[in-house]
């Protein structure tokens, strides 16, 4: 059962990720690209360097900087957000193909080891689920633990929300939108970075063209399926993940079910959470931010 | 809206001279042929564009006749369209379109251009003057990794991660198994679908299933690596498809690999002599197209070898009879062969397969 919590944690640090992006505003729909250059910069400098953390590290940095085009076009120009997010994704994919040319399908690099917890481990059901996970995982839970409490309960993350929900109040306040909004978009993408080492450090263990495979896409949709929570989030990240590594098992305990289906589960999932969202919000405050998607100009009212 | 477009085709612009410095442009002269090649994907994911770009280079040695190619065109899109008519516009007369779901365009192509020879891989159209098809008898290899993976397995499970219930995919499962069974009659192959040619994570996660489900030894129809390197993870034997896999995986046996090199050399000598004519050709280990090594520390080398001479020589049928279906119904009598269009056309399993050939 061990794949559930993999496939959930990648799809996790990617999603939290866009979520901090589109809680100050920014739809960011650039995470597929993002991942894949985050991974192809892990795969490269874990093999160089021998250490997972710094590949880690650099694939940070990777993410981070792509996402700094985004913030730069989408929020500093002003352009139209989703235009600028799928424009990254191209691009992040062409970059990662180009810049990984010489590393495919080269043998698996120093990967991100289990977090020694000594008996634990050996408990029956809850040790090989809950004890034996890497020590990424344990940050990713920090990460997000730390996420909800800077965007609930810090002047940071008020500030944040704020501009998210109305940037021109926010702006009046005092609150600079374009510093808090590229802040979170490049934070966005650091995450987006983590996500994808994890996949090409532990998950596909290699690097090839192609590997994100479209889990970006699903991050996305996890935040809508999360109503921009980060706990919320975290149980959509163990659902899909369940689903993405249910399906084969399903087939060695020779239950019958198209492949094909299982994996529109989680689009089909986020259609109904997005469904009752949208039957919900007529009773109260639909839970996007508010501003989401919209470039903010002073001048215009 | 102006602003975002310029971004956008700014940054298209900077995506086109990458994709323009990764394209590759060889020249080695050769008269007035020209050969190209359209690949459904990336040459570089080590499966199957990798074993045609290779097959590509020393076609081009051998000929010296300048060869160009383009990658990841989608199938049934414009791009391909696009990729072919540029190729015809600068003088390539020798066109190899090397996915299944090009078969009709390249068909259409082939009408309106008959001047320029249309070699499509892995369909089964053609017509009479300049379009023809090339395969390869997969299943032939695939048995004899059938027979190292029999030999290898202790638990008497072999994982096999598929990609989609196709005849070629189901082709090549019952082959291997019958390879399986033939050297170890208690050892059973079991299937997990995928429902996709590539993608890591996927295939990743089938292998892991059939890891859990008992299996100590992995195969796979699919185009990454992944099934390998969660078979070494698991210390359980891995054998692959495609190309020698053995520098990238390891706990790796032996791999039933494709050898495109002489099939495109007569192909573009035929096309340049003018002596071309279109055939559904379907090579075997006779011709080079296919082939495996043999592990020498299998237990079972020796008669793996003699199979392979066997089938060389054309004297062992890899589908003849008799030959159980899995449901233990007869899917070949005793003495009988399957003829090709039986072949092409396999849609059951065989006895010793566990899982659904419906995926």
């Amino acid at each position: 059962m061990n794949e559930v919590t993999l496939v959930g944690l990648m799809l996790y640090l990617a999603a939290l990720g866009e979520l901090i992006a589109e809680k100050a505003g920014v739809l960011n729909l650039g995470v597929e690209g993002m991942m894949a250059v985050g991974g192809v910069a892990a795969f490269w400098s874990g093999t160089e360097f021998g250490n997972p953390l710094i590949g880690l590290l650099i694939a940070g940095i990777a993410g981070g900087l792509l996402a700094l085009v985004h913030g730069l076009v989408a929020v500093v120009m002003g352009a139209d957000q989703v235009v600028s997010g799928l424009a990254l994704t191209i691009l992040g994919l062409g970059m990662s193909a180009f810049l990984g040319q010489d590393y495919v399908s080269l043998p698996a690099v120093p990967q991100f080891g289990a977090l020694p917890l000594g008996p634990l481990k050996d408990l029956r059901i809850v040790g090989p689920i809950v004890f034996n996970q890497s020590w990424l995982a344990w940050v990713a839970v920090g990460l997000g633990i730390s996420t909800w409490f800077v965007l609930e309960r810090t002047r940071v993350g008020l500030g944040l929300r704020a501009v998210g929900e109305s940037a021109a109040t926010a702006d009046a306040a005092g609150q600079s939108v374009v510093v808090t909004r590229v802040a979170a978009v490049v934070a966005g993408g650091v995450l987006a970075g983590f996500g994808g080492a994890y996949l090409t450090l532990n998950l596909a263990k290699g690097w090839t063209e192609g590997v994100t495979a479209g889990r970006g896409w699903i991050a996305v949709a996890l935040v809508i399926f999360g109503a921009w929570r980060p706990g919320r989030t975290a149980v959509g990240a163990l659902l899909f993940g369940g689903l993405l590594a249910l399906e084969p098992r399903l087939q060695t305990f020779g239950v019958e079910i198209s492949p094909i289906l299982i994996s529109m589960l989680p689009y089909v999932i986020t259609i109904g959470v997005l469904t009752a969202f949208s039957i919900q919000a007529r009773h109260r405050p639909s839970a996007a931010p508010a501003a989401i998607g919209r470039a903010y100009r002073r001048e215009e009212r | 809206m102006t602003r975002s477009l310029k971004t956008l085709l700014s940054l298209l612009a900077v995506l086109g001279l990458v994709a323009a410095a990764c394209g590759s442009d060889d020249d080695a002269g050769g008269g007035d042929t020209k050969a190209a090649f359209v690949m459904v994907a990336p040459v570089g994911d080590a499966g199957w564009n990798f074993m045609h770009d290779q097959g590509r280079q020393a076609a081009e040695a051998a000929t010296g006749v300048e060869t160009a190619f383009v990658e990841a065109i989608p199938e049934g899109g414009a791009e391909f369209d696009d990729a072919v008519q540029q190729f015809i516009d600068d003088g390539y007369n020798v066109i190899f379109t090397t996915s299944f779901g090009y078969m009709d365009a390249t068909e259409a192509f082939a009408a309106d251009n008959p001047d320029v020879v249309f070699e499509h891989i892995s369909g089964y159209k053609m017509n009479d003057t300049n379009f023809g098809n090339t395969f390869g008898r997969m299943y032939q290899p695939r048995y004899i990794a059938g027979m190292a993976a029999g030999a290898a397995t202790e638990s008497n499970k072999i994982g096999y991660v598929a990609a989609f219930p196709f005849p070629e995919v189901i082709r090549g499962i019952n082959a291997f198994t019958l390879g399986v069974r033939r050297v170890n009659p208690d050892a059973e192959v079991e299937v997990a679908w995928t429902a996709t040619w590539f993608d890591p994570t996927v295939e990743g996660n089938a292998a892991q299933a059939l890891l859990d489900a008992g299996a100590d030894v992995l195969t796979m129809h699919q185009d990454s690596t992944a099934t390998g390197q969660a078979a070494t993870d698991a210390g359980a034997t891995f054998v692959g498809y495609h190309s020698d896999m053995s520098s990238q995986v390891g706990n790796y046996l032996t791999a039933p690999v494709w050898n495109w090199t002489d099939r495109y050399t007569d192909v573009i000598n035929a096309a340049k002599d003018g002596t071309y004519t279109p055939e559904s050709w379907w090579g075997g280990m006779a011709d080079g197209v296919v082939d495996i090594e043999i592990p020498s520390e299998s237990p079972v080398a020796a008669e793996m070898q003699q199979v392979k001479d066997q089938i060389i020589a054309g004297e062992f049928d890899v589908f003849e009879g008799e030959i159980l279906a899995q449901d233990g119904s007869v899917m070949v009598a005793a003495g009988e062969k399957l003829d090709d269009g039986a072949m092409l056309g396999m849609t059951t399993f065989v006895e010793g397969v566990i899982g659904s050939a419906e995926g």
